[in-house]
Parts: C-alpha cells; sequence; structure tokens
C-alpha cells in the first residue's frame, strides 16, 4: 500500500508539523513500508483473537480519590515564555 | 411541508469528585488561574496519568441507574487535536470500549406520556482547560485548573421528537445524576452542559436529514429555545429548496439564534487510538453488583410511591419527586402533618412561590421541614386558615420564630367559638338593618350573592381569625331571623 504526498501533507497538517518537498518525499516513501507491513500483517487470519488495547498483561491500578498535589503554579509558570495574571499566554485563538 | 424533527443529544456532567479524573490535583469551580494543575493536566512529558477510583464507581453508578449494560472491560483512548487548552494534544476519553454502554430513560412529558429515550452509552472522559481571549496584550490567556476534570459523557440515541421532549430528558438525566450524588448539577458553573444534534427530515420519510450540533448549550430554557430557533432555520432552508450543511453551530442567547462555528475542514479527524499510559479496566461482576446495591432511590421510583404510599396524584408526585431535595423535604415535613395532599399542596404552591420570588434552592430555604410541618399542623387543626398560615409563612421564612410562637405573638387564632361568632355576626346585622331587610325580602337566588357582603363584614371584624367554616352556616341561620 502507498500514500501519495497530499496524505503526508495533510498527515502533517494535523501533527501541526511543517514539511519541506524534500521531507515529504521521504515520508511519503518511510510511510509506505510501514503501511506495507500493516497490509502484511493484516493478511494474517486473526479469527478467534481477542482484540488487544494493551501489550501488557495487567488492568488498570486505580487511584484514591484524595487531593494530593497542592499549588505549584509558580513553579509551572516560570517554564511559559509569557505569563499574565497567573495564566499561560499564547498567540491570540479564534474559533 | 410537514416537518418531523430528529433529535440526539450529548450531555457532559462533570462528576463531583475531589481529584482530577488522571491526577491528584483539586477539582474546584472558581478557584485563581492555574492553581489546580499538576504535571499530568499540564501534559508535561513523561507525567503518567492515574485513573481515579471514584469516577469509575460514579458512572458504573449511573449506568445502574439508565438500566444500561457496564463495560466489564473499558478502554481509554486517545482523541487527537490541537488547541491551546490541550496542552497535551489529545483527551483521554473512551471509544470502542466505554464504561456504560446501552440503556435507556423513560421520559414524561408535560402532557402525561411517556416517551422512551435510548442511550446509547455513556463514556468517562476529561474536561479541557479554558481560554480566555479578553485582550491580555493581545494574546490569549490559558488556565488550565479544569484540565483533567472528570466527564461523563452521555449519549442519547435519536430518538427525540421536540423541543418539549429533550428538555423533559436533560430534567430527568439532571434529577437522576444529582440523586445518585455524582454530579451536582449546576448548569451555570458547567456542571452540565449539552450538545444537542438535530435534522429535519419530511413526517413519514425513514431516512433522516443532514444534522447540525449546537454545542455548549447550559440551560434548560435554552436548550428548548435553541432547538426552536434552528428547527426554524433549517425549515425555512429546506422549504428554500436548500440544503442543510453539516457542521458544528453556537446557540447565541442574546440574539436567540444559532450561528455557525469556523471550523477546519479537517477538525473532526480525530485519529482516535487506544491510550498507552493506561491499562483496561477490569470489573468484576461482584464490583457491580455491590454498586447497584448502593443505588439511592431514583426519581421515578419514588414518584411511583408518592403515589401509592401517599395517594398523591402523578403530577403532584412527579413534581415532588424531581429534585431529591424536594422530594426529602416533603417527606420530612409530611412526617408531621399527615396530610400528604396538604403538605404536597403548600410545598408545590405557597413555598415553591417563596423560594421563586427569592430566586433560591430548596436546600437553602430559611424555613425548615420541620418549621414547615409544624405550620400545616395548625391548618389541619383549624387553629389558623390558610389565608392567615401565608402570613405565617412570611414570619417563619423572615426568621420571627415558630409557628406557634407567631400565632400566639400576633394573636391570629382562628375564632372558633360559636357563641364569639354569633355575638360578633349580631353586632353587624344590627348595624346593617337596612341590607337585612333588603336580604330577607329577597328570593333564594339573590340571598345567596347578598350574603357575600355579610361574610365580608364579619371577617372584616374578626381581622381575619373567624373560621369561615363556621361562619356560613351561622350567618345563614341568624339573617333568616
Amino acid at each position: 500500500m502507498s500514500i501519495d504526498k497530499q496524505d503526508v501533507q495533510k498527515i502533517a497538517h494535523l501533527a501541526r508539523l511543517a514539511l519541506t518537498e524534500a521531507d515529504a518525499d521521504q515520508y511519503q516513501h518511510s510511510l509506505s513500508s510501514v503501511l506495507s507491513l500493516v497490509e502484511q500483517m493484516q493478511s494474517v487470519d486473526t479469527d478467534g483473537v481477542e482484540p488487544l488495547s494493551n501489550p501488557l498483561e495487567m488492568t488498570q491500578r486505580l487511584r484514591e480519590d484524595i487531593v494530593t498535589e497542592e499549588n505549584r503554579r509558580d513553579a509551572f509558570l516560570a517554564n511559559a515564555p509569557q505569563t499574565e495574571a497567573g495564566l499561560f499566554l499564547v498567540p491570540k485563538v479564534i474559533d | 411541508m410537514n416537518w418531523e424533527v430528529v433529535i440526539g443529544l450529548e450531555i457532559h456532567t462533570q462528576l463531583s469528585t475531589k481529584s482530577k479524573l488522571f491526577s491528584g490535583a483539586a477539582v474546584g469551580f472558581g478557584a485563581e488561574p492555574n492553581t489546580q494543575t499538576t504535571l499530568v493536566d499540564l501534559g508535561m512529558p513523561g507525567a503518567l496519568p492515574v485513573f481515579n477510583k471514584e469516577a469509575l464507581r460514579m458512572a458504573v453508578m449511573f449506568g445502574h441507574a439508565i438500566n444500561a449494560e457496564i463495560g466489564m472491560s473499558s478502554v481509554f483512548a486517545r482523541k487527537n487535536y490541537f488547541y491551546p487548552d490541550l496542552p497535551k494534544g489529545y483527551q483521554t476519553s473512551q471509544m470502542d470500549h466505554p464504561i456504560v454502554g446501552k440503556g435507556y430513560l423513560d421520559v414524561m412529558l408535560e402532557d402525561g406520556t411517556t416517551s422512551r429515550v435510548g442511550i446509547t452509552r455513556a463514556h468517562l472522559e476529561e474536561d479541557a482547560g479554558k481560554s480566555l481571549h479578553e485582550d491580555f496584550q493581545g494574546m490569549t490567556g490559558i488556565d488550565l485548573n479544569r484540565s483533567s476534570t472528570p466527564l461523563l459523557e452521555i449519549v442519547s440515541e435519536p430518538d427525540i421528537r421536540s423541543a418539549k421532549e429533550a428538555v423533559a430528558y436533560v430534567k430527568m438525566i439532571h434529577s437522576i445524576v444529582t440523586y445518585l450524588g455524582i454530579c451536582d448539577g449546576n448548569m451555570a458553573e458547567g456542571s452540565m452542559r449539552c450538545d444537542i444534534n438535530l435534522s429535519l427530515r419530511p413526517k413519514g420519510q425513514k431516512e433522516y436529514g443532514t444534522r447540525t450540533e449546537i454545542k455548549n448549550v447550559n440551560s434548560f430554557r435554552f436548550i428548548e429555545k435553541a432547538i426552536y430557533t434552528e428547527i426554524e432555520r433549517q425549515a425555512d432552508i429546506l422549504e428554500d429548496g436548500g440544503r442543510i450543511i453539516q457542521e458544528t453551530r453556537l446557540y447565541d442567547p442574546e440574539k436567540n439564534e444559532t450561528r455557525s462555528m469556523r471550523s477546519k475542514e479537517d477538525a473532526n479527524d480525530y485519529r482516535y487510538f487506544p491510550c498507552p499510559d493506561l491499562l483496561p479496566v477490569v470489573l468484576t461482576q461482584e464490583y457491580v453488583d455491590g454498586i447497584k446495591a448502593t443505588l439511592p432511590e431514583l426519581p421515578s421510583q419514588k414518584a411511583a410511591r408518592f403515589q401509592s404510599e401517599h395517594g398523591l396524584s402523578e403530577y403532584d408526585a412527579n413534581v415532588l419527586s424531581s429534585s431529591r431535595a424536594m422530594a426529602d423535604f416533603f417527606e420530612t415535613a409530611n412526617t408531621i402533618v399527615a396530610d400528604a395532599k396538604l403538605t404536597a399542596n403548600w410545598v408545590m404552591g405557597e413555598l415553591s412561590k417563596l423560594l421563586n420570588q427569592e430566586q433560591l434552592e430548596i436546600e437553602n430555604a430559611p424555613v425548615s421541614a420541620k418549621a414547615f410541618g409544624e405550620l400545616l399542623v395548625r391548618i389541619k387543626d383549624n387553629t389558623i386558615n390558610g389565608k392567615t398560615a401565608k402570613d405565617v409563612l412570611q414570619a417563619i421564612w423572615n426568621g420571627e420564630g415558630s409557628a406557634d410562637e407567631i400565632i400566639e405573638a400576633k394573636g391570629l387564632k382562628q375564632v372558633t367559638d360559636t357563641g364569639a361568632i354569633e355575638a360578633m355576626i349580631q353586632t353587624i346585622l344590627d348595624a346593617n338593618a337596612a341590607q337585612v331587610e333588603q336580604y330577607r325580602a329577597a328570593d333564594e337566588d339573590k340571598q345567596k350573592k347578598m350574603i357575600g357582603f355579610f361574610v365580608g363584614q364579619v371577617m372584616k371584624a374578626s381581622q381575619g381569625k373567624a373560621n369561615p367554616g363556621l361562619v356560613n352556616p351561622i350567618l345563614t341561620k341568624m339573617l333568616k331571623g
């Protein structure tokens, strides 16, 4: 299975990645070979096999409903390029 | 053209846990921005989520309340999209294996009929943060306190056929989650938000029309109004031969219209996949049954009991059981009054009127159920009449004391001494000799109309305290002469 350049650009856009033409060529090639591998795996007969959502033979551990974390706003905001009034500032989003 | 509206609802209910769905940060409305966040909520690399036990219990409880299949092995999935208030780049949600599967609710409509609304699923997911678009140096401010707050998203089948039915369904969900104590139900603070999927089709047609989705409507009234205005908009387009575009819309309560949210063409390409940071949540039958045993009496069960045990009408029983606080108030008061109809009338009438006036919920009423019951006892035993009782209720409301204290202090006790009433009537008859003459000369029909004058005089003379049940027969007898 192969994908075209447009697919590559779309996937890149969904992941908010900017690709050069040369990058796109390379990804088209490498993603296509990944998909070929998937295709090959899909030809295996899986009738009667339970779908697996996690390879570990374990189940989710649960946490008691207790507040264990304190306010560390100053430390968190210290990493941000711009802050104001306790908020992280980001380029204006309109939606 | 005769159009049929088809509605499906997605209701996001915020679960009342103390801590977040996947972290130990506090959950709460109105805290200072970004003071209730952790590395997990901020999406820091390497920070791993751990699932909150209580959120699981609440979801399973809801599943039981809507007669649903419980997902014995449920899986968290990543819903991928980019937005600054979602720093991880994905929302942890559930896709193929939700915690609550197919269920249903029987919804009572205003005309007394019941309709069954199917519930497709209810899944656990985390909320995103908040974007504040006020001017911060021309930038957007991000508050991540709400990030990872636990939500249960309840998805209905497209079974709803009118705005009224939609509101009745949402009210019922509201009443169930508050009965269960799994959501505070505060719609103004966003604890319950509703997305409305709506399409029209010609009556009799089987296929659904193209639908639109109205996002984040957060009051019963707005849900109803948004549906009416969207039906009108779609009908106008269809009748002009146009086509409905499948899109997300916003309801603007001020203009009472829905408008298109500008959305990118691939905005809905969420690329769900199982979350590798979280393992499958596997439940035992023992756990699921154990939760079922803790279910409180639900609104519909309570309504049925109010009818069978207290002899209330279906309407009264439904109104009283719609909120757990009101139902408890009614039952507590009625243990003192022991007259369910009287108690029901006064809770739904005078008390509700005062609550509306002051815009208070019954749990915050300044009159306790006990004080209220003691007042109604005084109506029941004829100490005071209904009219006086309204004044006494107002006085209790204002903190002037108990019913008995107020009745005593203000001398409101109804006059039930027949001798005293006779004497009062005699004085009035003497003072109004001319009217008495006219009355005696009139025929029976006219007399019935004229007696009101004398009753009025007696009530006035007694300052409303004469027992009307006694005044009427005595007066009639004495007027005969």
